[in-house]
């Protein structure tokens, strides 16, 4: 090849997508597949540093003086700035490029695994059970219905959503969203895509050194990324992994048994009615990344069954992109809305809006138990990198992320103790 | 065999559920990005796997196509094809990164800098 590489500098390059670790229920790339990952993980890097930053200097230079013109005032909100911002030709381009990477990933993706769909789908069922039936840490119910914020659109664009499928009982939906998501966060979350679990990881064993969960839930797991290193961690510990589809879950779970995760119980179910556990089952209730894919009325009622189902000195965590609250610029908030319009994920504008700590009061917590704190993807250095935040974030996907958290009713616990 | 009775490259391209947002003016633009960028996609493709190719061939001399399936570029070589992948990136979006270059620095039309000249 031609000598692209200064020896002296090293360049922003994504890892290639060889990089990313096999599990047992793995789609297998070929050459030409693992290349066009390699495109888009380093095209979306391109998208983020290099070319993000004109939506700023569109907004500053025409755009804002324009609106100012024609309203005699600053914008009130994200919206008027989208509503304005969409009109200049600058954005209009970026986020159609944007849009187009998103739509390349999930066709490129879904190419991947709908070509090997038998061999995928067989391999899934033996770690589902093979010809003894369905294991009994993989439990389905067809009665769930899926709910109408999971149904409206197919969130980010992904074709069917979780719940879809091409042939009767496959795992084509927990195949594609695994292997692909390499590509839209330019390795980010690591070599499993579990940056995010393996972060928990790290974090509980600073925060409760020696600390032994007896029973996590883990709330609207899809393919069980983050919950597989907690469960690999606290081996004696039983781990529930609740989500409303079934193709994600079948996925799920032979992934987590080929990894060696044999005590997670995936179970199909919707958090809003956790009836079927008794109060104060579980000592850590969380989710990661998902509050933002329910909507208005459901989030409350998901924080609410959470609470009840947490036992006293218990964790409640929840892992979201920072809120928008005043403090956030008013563009910045916008440029975090991109997704909510461009790319299928219809409740991510108001859920970013909530101040989650009055939504953790109103479930039940004391407002002092509440505490925030940024976790960072953790993920082999080596190998891939940190994820950039500031002026080179890609919002939205960035693998940092803000959790809420509280421990249930710690204070009386310890005084009662004492 | 389930490839004569499900189409995998048909079902590929299934259309995610919600209506797609509208960028250009014309929505024939939507349609012809959206080829474009697949065809940038692929060039990009092919030239990692000739650069596969060549790397293969250094080492081995002769090659086959299990070769370049089962290839893994070691630490020097995938940091190489990404900063290939980057030139290439920087190469063909050439325009929009000078859109932002426009945005940080306004200019006058030529026109203009020619009337001024002829004054000068």
């Amino acid at each position: 090849m031609s000598k692209t590489v200064p020896s002296d500098q090293k360049l922003d390059v994504a890892p290639p997508y060889n990089a990313v670790a096999r599990h047992g229920v793995s789609p297998q790339p070929s050459h030409d597949e693992i290349a066009r990952f390699d495109f888009l993980a380093n095209f979306n890097k391109f998208m983020a540093s290099t070319l993000s930053p004109g939506n700023k200097l569109a907004y500053d230079k025409r755009v804002l003086p324009a609106f100012l013109k024609e309203h005699g005032r600053e914008p009130q909100d994200r919206f008027e700035i989208r509503h304005a911002m969409n009109k200049d030709p600058f954005h209009k381009f970026w986020s159609a490029l944007k849009r187009n990477s998103m739509e390349m990933r999930q066709q490129n993706g879904r190419a991947i695994v709908l070509r090997q769909i038998d061999e995928l789908n067989a391999k899934a069922r033996q770690y589902n059970g093979g010809a003894q039936g369905v294991k009994s840490t993989l439990e389905l119910n067809p009665e769930i219905a899926i709910p109408r914020y999971q149904s409206a659109v197919d969130i980010h664009c992904m074709p069917g959503s979780y719940h879809g499928e091409e042939l009767p009982g496959d795992v084509s939906a927990g195949a594609n969203y695994d292997c692909g998501i390499f590509a839209t966060t330019g390795g980010g979350l690591g070599a499993l895509t579990d940056g995010g679990g393996q972060a928990l990881v790290d974090w509980i064993k600073k925060e409760r050194p020696g600390w032994e969960p007896r029973r996590v839930l883990d709330i609207g797991t899809t393919v069980g990324h983050n919950i597989v290193p907690l469960a690999l961690a606290f081996p004696d510990c039983e781990f529930i992994a609740i989500d409303t589809a079934a193709p994600i879950l079948r996925y799920a779970h032979a992934r987590a048994q080929s990894l060696g995760a044999t005590n997670i119980k995936f179970i199909q179910a919707n958090a809003e009615d956790l009836s079927r556990w008794d109060d104060g089952t579980f000592d850590w209730v969380q989710t990661t990344m998902f509050l933002h894919e329910t909507s208005g009325k459901a989030l409350p009622k998901i924080i609410a069954e959470g609470y009840r189902v947490l036992a006293d000195n218990g964790l409640m965590l929840h892992l979201e992109q920072p809120e928008y609250s005043d403090a956030m610029p008013l563009f910045e908030q916008f440029l975090r809305d991109w997704d909510a319009f461009n790319n299928n994920e219809p409740f991510w504008s108001s859920m970013h809006a909530l101040d989650m700590k009055d939504e953790m009061v109103k479930a039940g917590f004391d407002r002092d138990e509440i505490f925030e704190t940024g976790v960072r993807a953790v993920v082999d250095r080596e190998i891939f990198p940190e994820a950039p935040t500031g002026e080179d974030e890609d919002h939205g996907r960035a693998a940092f992320w803000h959790a809420y958290g509280a421990w249930k009713n710690a204070d009386q616990m310890q005084e009662a103790a004492e | 065999m389930t490839d004569q009775v499900f189409d995998w490259m048909a079902a590929a391209n299934k259309k995610a559920k919600g209506k797609r947002p509208e960028y250009f003016d014309d929505p024939e633009d939507e349609r012809m990005l959206s080829i474009l960028m697949a065809v940038v996609g692929e060039v990009s493709v092919l030239r990692e796997r000739m650069d596969t190719v060549e790397r293969l061939l250094d080492a081995k001399g002769t090659i086959s196509r299990d070769d370049i399936e089962s290839y893994t570029p070691d630490k020097e070589a995938a940091y190489e094809r990404g900063a290939m992948i980057r030139e290439y990136i920087y190469r063909v979006m050439r325009g929009p990164h000078q859109m932002v270059e426009e945005l940080q620095q306004a200019e006058p039309p030529v026109e203009e800098v020619s009337r001024e000249l002829k004054e000068i």
